[in-house]
């Protein structure tokens, strides 16, 4: 599904990631895990081609794609989705406005028609039963005033609207507590078929008891320097990571 | 030949065809007007008030437009709220507010040949609001200059929209000058709504005059127009007196607005609002200058005056000037503003989301002058005019959501 060479980039002209390597099949979970810095979120903007970040060197591609060549709305027409370390608040736009011009924008891109209105506020109802997030949420501006939770839990929902085939989950478990963990991590159970794919990013075992990792990875310093199954997490936890680098 | 000498000129020619159909108290003031025109001149960038665009220019060679020629009021229109040249209403209130101070409404006092009236008497509440649109049709280019007065009496109630479109693209010129008397505990609702095009050259002068206890909302909004200047002068005259100044606009291409305001408390225990916010695209120029002036004595004033914009290309322009001018002590006097971009967070995380680039910015303008759309308090109107500015963004509004004959 996404296949990463080589993978070097850049924000505001210093280098992160120093020759990423990685590759993720169909259906495979991948967690990244590594120090504050290391340089995870870099990788993850990079994926979903925030123009922020500059690839110097190196190749991505997604399903035989040249994803680098994309927008980021086309990479998000082919099925990419990052849940954002952090959300952004979008005053004045209505989290209503913002879905339906997201679905019917990847609809259209998909050469299929608008949903019909109510069609499309069914769909927003079905959803939010499904990732359990209360209404009030779903009718006020995009993430304005949402707590650290409810954002996250937006993302989720986000996720579930458009249905991607790979998604990227930065850090979505931090500030959660066991509870709302444990409903992130199952909505996002839910929306998985046995196609779906994703990199979560992580500092703790604990979603990944939720969301089994096939692999997990360590990125220290712009490189991935250790790839192991999913028991690297409990070492990590209790070891940190200062073992690995050495 | 100066730029005035042509408008001059042109008032020499028309002259007994102007007063041969205009109500006495017009016909008294017209010399006078012309004279203090010729001598003040066009303001020029020197002028304070004026030093966003450049007013000469503005006028350059449109003395040749033809001017309707005028014509005698019909008489059906002589009844009811809206009326043609109620010589009562004007001999009392005609150019009362709106002095020769303005070269450009001493220039529109030696023009005009006709009034609209729309009075309220006391107590009288109107229970549906009353829009007048200005549908600009000529075949060629044209030079209009308009006239309106509006008295609410004591108690009186009344929303009213006054809408500018265009239905052509000749080159239009007008000048307006529009007189409000809101009597003691009268209640108004001023909206001005302009949908014209880049061909026309637009000046406004509104007066606002409030009494006692007296409440005036005026929103003034800009969706579409070619060079518009719009200044709005609020006085507030009667203790208790409330004012709001709200507007918005949306510029793009080498359109130019220019909106300057002035809010004077003449007199203690008034309030007054402002909130104005621009989103200027491509090579467009927005200009905002709003004065809050306190006068000597005029305690417990409040006054809140913000001013946000968006420059949302690197050619665009934006001049803001937020003024405060006070001359009493207890008074809570606050004004601010901003000229920022489009967030870039805000946009990344919409294309993620799959929203195309144009389409992110077009949400993120339409929220933005949005806010101002949602303090109108009739919700019609205000389902209204967002539809109209998503149009507008999506460069659809010639489809004319406004006009029933469009729909
Ligand atoms: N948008 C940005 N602007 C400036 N510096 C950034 C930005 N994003 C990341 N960085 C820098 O890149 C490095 C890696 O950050 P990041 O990828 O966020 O690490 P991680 O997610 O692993 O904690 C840090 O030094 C950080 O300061
Ligand atoms: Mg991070």
């Amino acid at each position: 599904m996404l296949e990463i060479k080589n993978l070097h980039a850049r924000v505001e002209g210093k280098e992160i990631l120093k020759g990423v390597d990685l590759t993720i099949r169909d259906g495979e979970i991948h967690a990244l895990m590594g120090t504050n810095g290391a340089g995870k979120s870099t990788l993850s903007n990079v994926i979903v081609g925030n123009p922020k970040y500059e690839v110097t060197e190196g190749s991505i591609t997604f399903n035989g794609k040249d994803l680098l060549a994309m927008t980021p709305e086309q990479r998000s027409h082919e099925g990419v989705f990052m849940s954002f370390q952090l959300p952004v608040e979008i005053p004045g736009v209505s989290m209503t406005n913002f879905m339906r011009a997201a679905v019917n924008a990847r609809r259209e891109a998909l050469g299929q028609e608008p949903l019909k209105s109510t069609d499309f506020l069914k769909l927003m109802r079905d959803t939010q039963k499904l990732v359990d997030i209360d209404k009030k949420l779903v009718s006020r501006s995009v993430n304005e005033g949402f707590s650290g939770g409810e954002k996250k839990r937006n993302e989720i929902f986000q996720m579930a609207m458009l249905q991607p085939t790979f998604c990227i989950l930065d850090e979505t478990d931090s500030g959660l507590d066991v509870d709302a963990l444990r409903v992130v991590a199952e909505g996002f159970n839910r929306l998985r078929t046995t196609q779906t794919s994703a990199l979560v990013i992580t500092h703790y075992q604990r979603l990944l008891d939720y969301i089994r990792p096939d692999f997990i990875h360590v990125l220290l310093e712009g490189r991935i320097v250790k790839t192991a199954g999913a028991e690297l997490a409990k070492e990590i936890e209790d070891r940190g990571f200062d073992w690995i680098k050495e | 030949m100066s730029p005035e000498q042509p408008y001059v000129n042109l008032y020499q020619a028309n002259r007994d065809s102007l007063i041969a159909v205009s109500p006495k108290v017009m016909n008294t003031l017209r010399d006078e007007a012309i004279n203090v025109f010729a001598q003040k001149g066009f303001p020029s960038r020197k002028v304070e008030a004026y030093r966003y665009i450049d007013v000469p220019q503005a006028f350059e060679g449109k003395d040749s437009y033809a001017m309707p020629q005028p014509t005698l009021p019909l008489s059906a229109a002589q009844q009811g709220v809206i009326t043609l040249n109620d010589e009562v209403l004007l001999n009392k209130y005609y150019a009362k507010a709106a002095d020769n101070e303005d070269a450009i409404t001493a220039l529109n006092t030696a023009f005009s040949h006709e009034c609209i009236c729309i009075h309220l008497g006391k107590n009288q509440v109107l229970d549906r609001p009353i829009e007048l649109t200005d549908m600009f049709a000529s075949e060629e280019d044209q030079m209009e200059h308009k006239r309106i007065l509006i008295v609410l009496e004591e108690g009186a109630s009344a929303s009213i929209m006054l809408r500018y479109a265009a239905n052509n693209k000749t080159h239009i010129l007008t000048t307006q000058v529009v007189e409000v008397f809101v009597g003691d505990n009268a209640r108004l609702e001023l909206y001005e709504l302009e949908e014209t095009h880049t061909s026309f050259t637009r000046f406004n002068n509104v007066y606002l005059q409030l009494g006692r206890y007296a409440n005036v909302k005026h929103n003034n909004i800009t969706l579409f127009n070619g060079l518009t200047r719009n200044t709005i002068k609020a006085t507030l005259a009667g203790e208790f007196s409330e004012v709001t100044l709200n507007g918005c606009v949306m510029a793009d291409k080498s359109q130019v607005v220019d909106n300057n305001t002035l809010i004077r408390h003449e007199v203690p225990n008034c309030t007054s609002h402002e909130l104005y916010k621009y989103v200027v695209d491509e090579q467009s120029v927005g200009a905002f200058a709003g004065k809050v002036y306190v006068a000597e004595g005029a305690q417990k004033t409040v006054s809140e005056e913000v001013n946000q914009n968006i420059c949302a290309s690197d050619d665009a322009r934006m001049y803001t000037q937020p003024m405060l001018e006070i001359y009493a002590d207890d008074v809570k006097c606050s004004h601010g503003s901003t000229v920022g971009k489009l967030d870039d967070m805000a946009l990344f995380y919409m294309r993620q989301r799959g929203i195309p680039l144009a389409e992110a910015r077009m949400l993120l303008m339409q929220a933005f002058v949005g806010q101002v759309i949602d303090e109108i308090p009739i919700a019609p109107l205000r389902d209204r005019l967002h539809i109209m500015i998503e149009q507008r963004l999506k460069g659809e509004l010639d489809k004319c959501v406004g006009c029933a004959r469009c729909k």
